[in-house]
């Protein structure tokens, strides 16, 4: 039976810049929302998690449960999240200079980890908020406040980053390409498991992509999802730096793997109140 | 009749004195006396010096104290470094095959050839050394074979063997009276910690290994299933403390533990819990600092941290526990306290309190219980996560409730958590917040927050925090002194302090830093001590140190 279509919007004034491609990511995440209401979850159920950021300002303009955590710790407040209630479904939304740059242990140990969490980067290859300076994934030679010359600094490519770390899900969507965008991250939320999406998301004020990427972009087929040596191959076709080459969208792995909160939760229930233990046994136990 | 004996158990780390130790405490606790076990060891794992220090007395000693009654050495460097502080009538119980020792009162045991006469692991010598000294002090087998028995699950046999041809080898000296009095079970600080949050409803438990609060750690783990509680170690402190403040956000009761360079990382996100009013409890054991500071000994350098971690506008509860039954009393408690005022909560200890073994006594387990929060009643209104009470406290909602948007932010926010920045609107939240600060005082001032003991008639006292109030306690009841204990240091108890302190004209104060921390905080609250006793030796205070100290005072 086909639900009604979900009302997310909020009364808070959007801040971003206008035609900022962000507005791109909530229009889609609407509905990601809407396809998972559909599908049968609840939408009490849905936790969204932000950092710090323009990119970040995404959950003050959703009616969802929400936790707006600190810059580059988001992903951790969403395991967390997990931890507590497992039932949740929680999508992390943070910027480039958050998860690759302040917080990226986290990033390697959440995809280490498997935690079932799916992970938005907002990908602008620059801190936006703060006025624009290089990030982990801003390529060399990028002029920012701090680097008026060019930053000397090689960028990162977080896709291999993840892969190496394990991540079961690995995807790459693209903020102007929205209905590509959306099938990735409905698979993504339906993935069990860490699931990471790096979204370029070209910030329009500050370090415009856009153009650039229109002639690059390509959707990959979906096929061999569990092969890690093909995976690597098209990962490494753009390495963040050159201006030439081609930017595959779509998935590049995906694999099955025992989920962290299922193990570490075995045989566990969480209640509240009293719990029926025998301390004094324990006493003589311990 | 003697009933307050003090017994030093020392070797090489590896050479298992602390299970001697214990199992020697275990041993006189069956015979009716109150146990405190010091342990020192060092940063390192095979090698070194380490001892533990057994305090058995009839009444409660919190402490271990100078004089020892008996060294038992399972090497040379304990006789070496410890026969100078003997009693008189003090007696050496020594392993013979590495060292010699031409001493009247000593008793001479080849631990070493008896474990490898039946071909057993090195480490068994202990066995042997704690059978020796039970048939030196006149226990009988049969209760020695009980507890070895009792100890040793594995390798067992091999054990008792080791302890019965020791036992025959040796000759009693003296009898060690049994007590009139039920054995209590013994426990480390840490272990009461764990246990206290447990009662008051601990769901989870997150960490990052880090000495003296690891023990939290193990203990939790360890007892998961039984405890029903989830135990989680991540990649650091600020992961530690960030994915704690989720947790707790989705409904579950979590608390984490470190020592100051541990806690120091997550001070960000103890602002973030206040700001966003979600509830943590994080326990801090301090060990010596600065920096790496002397890692596995003691010191009370981070209260003035504490007060302070954290940055804005923000107060939280800090409570410094003295002992175990403190320490699980007020884990609980805090734990509680936390949910209740939905606030970042530091149960500020240190290796003495976490990493000693005390008696416990069973009939606290009554006083701690799950206090509930307040929680959103009307289902029919509208929830707003921050509403604006009068008290100030917003009653909790979580993620996964109907019809409803739990909105939490670290940014200020209005009542339903959405981000603002509008001045109005900044200051009716943080207003919110000062109400729920001036709620949090009101409950310490509900609270014995402050401990007396001693002559509390004297006019002169004695005031010391945390570990310091077991030696400071022991020494001021001697001396006939007032001894003044806050355990509640934010929001501080100052009326329960000027009330502890009525009629004082002089004041003395004990802590292990060398900045008066406590000290600075009774200044602000118009206390003004006469004498301070400092030591930063990263050793604890030994109740003859602090009556020296006081001899003229
Ligand atoms: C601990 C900490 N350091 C620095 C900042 C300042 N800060 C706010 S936003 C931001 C950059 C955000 O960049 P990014 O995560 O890429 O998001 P974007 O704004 O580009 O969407 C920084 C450095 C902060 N809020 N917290």
């Amino acid at each position: 039976m086909a639900q009604k279509k979900i009302q997310l919007d909020t009364s808070a004034k959007k801040t971003w810049c206008p035609g900022c491609s962000n507005f791109g990511i909530l229009a889609t995440l609407k509905k990601v929302i809407n396809n998972l209401h559909q599908r049968g979850t609840a939408m009490e159920d849905i936790v969204l998690v932000s950092g710090i950021g323009c990119s970040s300002k995404i959950i003050d303009y959703l009616g969802l449960n929400s936790f707006s955590s600190l810059h580059g710790r988001p992903l951790v407040s969403g395991e967390g999240i997990k931890l507590g209630n497992k039932k949740l479904t929680v999508i992390v939304l943070a910027g480039d200079g958050g998860m690759y740059n302040e917080g990226i242990a986290h990033l390697v140990h959440a995809a280490k980890r498997n935690v079932d969490i799916t992970l938005l980067v907002h990908n602008n290859r620059n801190f936006a908020l703060t006025t624009s300076q290089f990030t982990a994934t801003s390529p060399q030679g990028f002029k920012g406040g701090s680097s008026p010359e060019g930053s000397v600094e090689e960028p990162l490519n977080p896709l291999a980053l993840m892969l190496s770390a394990q991540a079961s899900f690995i995807g790459r969507g693209y903020s102007f390409r929205l209905e590509g965008l959306e099938q990735l991250i409905n698979k993504a939320v339906r993935h069990q498991g860490f699931s990471f999406i790096d979204i370029l998301q070209p910030c329009i004020t500050f370090f415009d992509t856009t153009d650039s990427y229109n002639k690059r972009v390509y959707a990959m087929e979906e096929k061999d999802l569990t092969d890690e040596k093909k995976a690597l191959a098209k990962i490494k076709e753009w390495d963040y730096q050159d201006e030439k080459a081609n930017i595959p969208l779509g998935i590049f792995y995906k694999q099955e793997r025992p989920v962290y909160e299922n193990m570490l939760l075995k045989d566990l229930s969480f209640s509240r109140g009293d719990k029926k233990i025998n301390f004094k046994k324990i006493l003589k136990e311990i | 009749m003697k009933n307050d004996y003090s017994i030093l158990i020392g070797g090489a780390a590896g050479q298992g004195s602390r299970k001697a130790a214990l199992i020697i405490a275990k041993l006189l606790s069956s015979f009716g006396y109150q146990i405190f076990i010091y342990d020192e060891y060092q940063s390192l794992i095979r090698g070194g010096h380490s001892f533990s220090h057994i305090r058995a007395t009839k009444g409660k000693a919190l402490s271990h104290r100078e004089k020892i009654d008996f060294l038992l050495a399972l090497d040379k460097e304990t006789i070496d470094r410890h026969a100078q502080h003997l009693d008189k009538e003090g007696i050496i119980i020594y392993n013979s095959d590495k060292a010699s020792l031409q001493r009247k009162q000593s008793v001479a045991i080849a631990i070493d050839s008896i474990a490898s006469e039946y071909k057993a692991d090195k480490i068994m010598a202990n066995t042997a050394l704690v059978a020796g000294f039970g048939k030196t002090v006149g226990i009988d087998w049969p209760s020695l074979k009980k507890l070895f028995k009792q100890e040793f699950k594995r390798f067992q046999d091999l054990n008792l063997k080791i302890a019965r041809a020791s036992f025959e080898a040796t000759e009693q000296l003296i009898t060690i009276k049994k007590l009139n009095q039920k054995a209590k079970p013994l426990l480390t600080g840490n272990q009461a910690i764990a246990l206290g949050a447990v009662k008051a409803g601990l769901n989870l438990y997150i960490a990052y290994p880090m000495t003296p609060a690891t023990g939290i750690l193990h203990c939790l783990a360890a007892k998961r299933k039984d405890l029903q509680v989830a135990v989680s170690q991540l990649e650091n402190e600020i992961a530690v403390i960030n994915a704690a403040i989720g947790s707790a956000y989705a409904g579950a009761r979590t608390m984490v533990g470190s020592s100051g360079g541990g806690f120091a990382l997550m001070t960000e996100a103890l602002s973030l819990a206040a700001q966003s009013e979600i509830p943590i409890v994080i326990v801090e054991s301090q060990r010596m600092s600065p920096g790496s500071g002397v890692p596995t000994y003691n010191g009370q350098g981070d209260l003035l941290f504490s007060l302070a971690a954290g940055h804005g506008d923000i107060i939280r509860f800090v409570v410094a526990p003295g002992d175990a039954e403190e320490a699980f009393y007020w884990s609980g408690k805090l734990l509680n306290l936390s949910w209740q005022y939905q606030t970042p909560s530091i149960l500020l200890v240190d290796k003495e309190v976490s990493e000693s073994t005390f008696s416990f006594d069973e009939s606290l387990l009554a006083q701690v219980r799950y206090e509930k929060a307040i929680l959103r009643q009307d289902k029919k209104k509208e929830y707003l996560r921050y509403r604006d009470t009068t008290t100030g406290i917003s009653p909790l909602a979580f993620p996964g409730e109907k019809n409803i948007q739990v909105k939490a932010n670290s940014y200020e926010h209005d009542q339903a958590g959405l981000t603002v920045e509008e001045g109005e609107k900044v200051a009716v939240m943080q207003a919110k917040r000062l109400r729920k600060f001036q709620a949090m005082e009101k409950a310490v001032s509900q609270m014995d927050a402050v401990n007396v003991f001693g002559d509390k008639q004297s006019d002169k006292a004695l005031i010391a925090w945390g570990s310091t109030k077991g030696p400071a306690k022991e020494a001021a009841e001697q001396l006939g002194l007032r001894m003044v204990q806050p355990v509640v240091l934010e929001p501080f108890p100052a009326k329960a302090m000027a009330r502890a302190l009525a009629g004082v004209k002089k004041i003395a104060l004990a802590e292990t830093n060398g900045l008066a921390q406590l000290g600075e905080v009774l200044a602000r609250f118009g206390i003004t001590v006469d004498k301070k006793i400092l030591k930063y030796d990263a050793r604890p205070f030994l109740p003859e140190e602090i009556k020296r100290e006081l001899n003229r005072f």
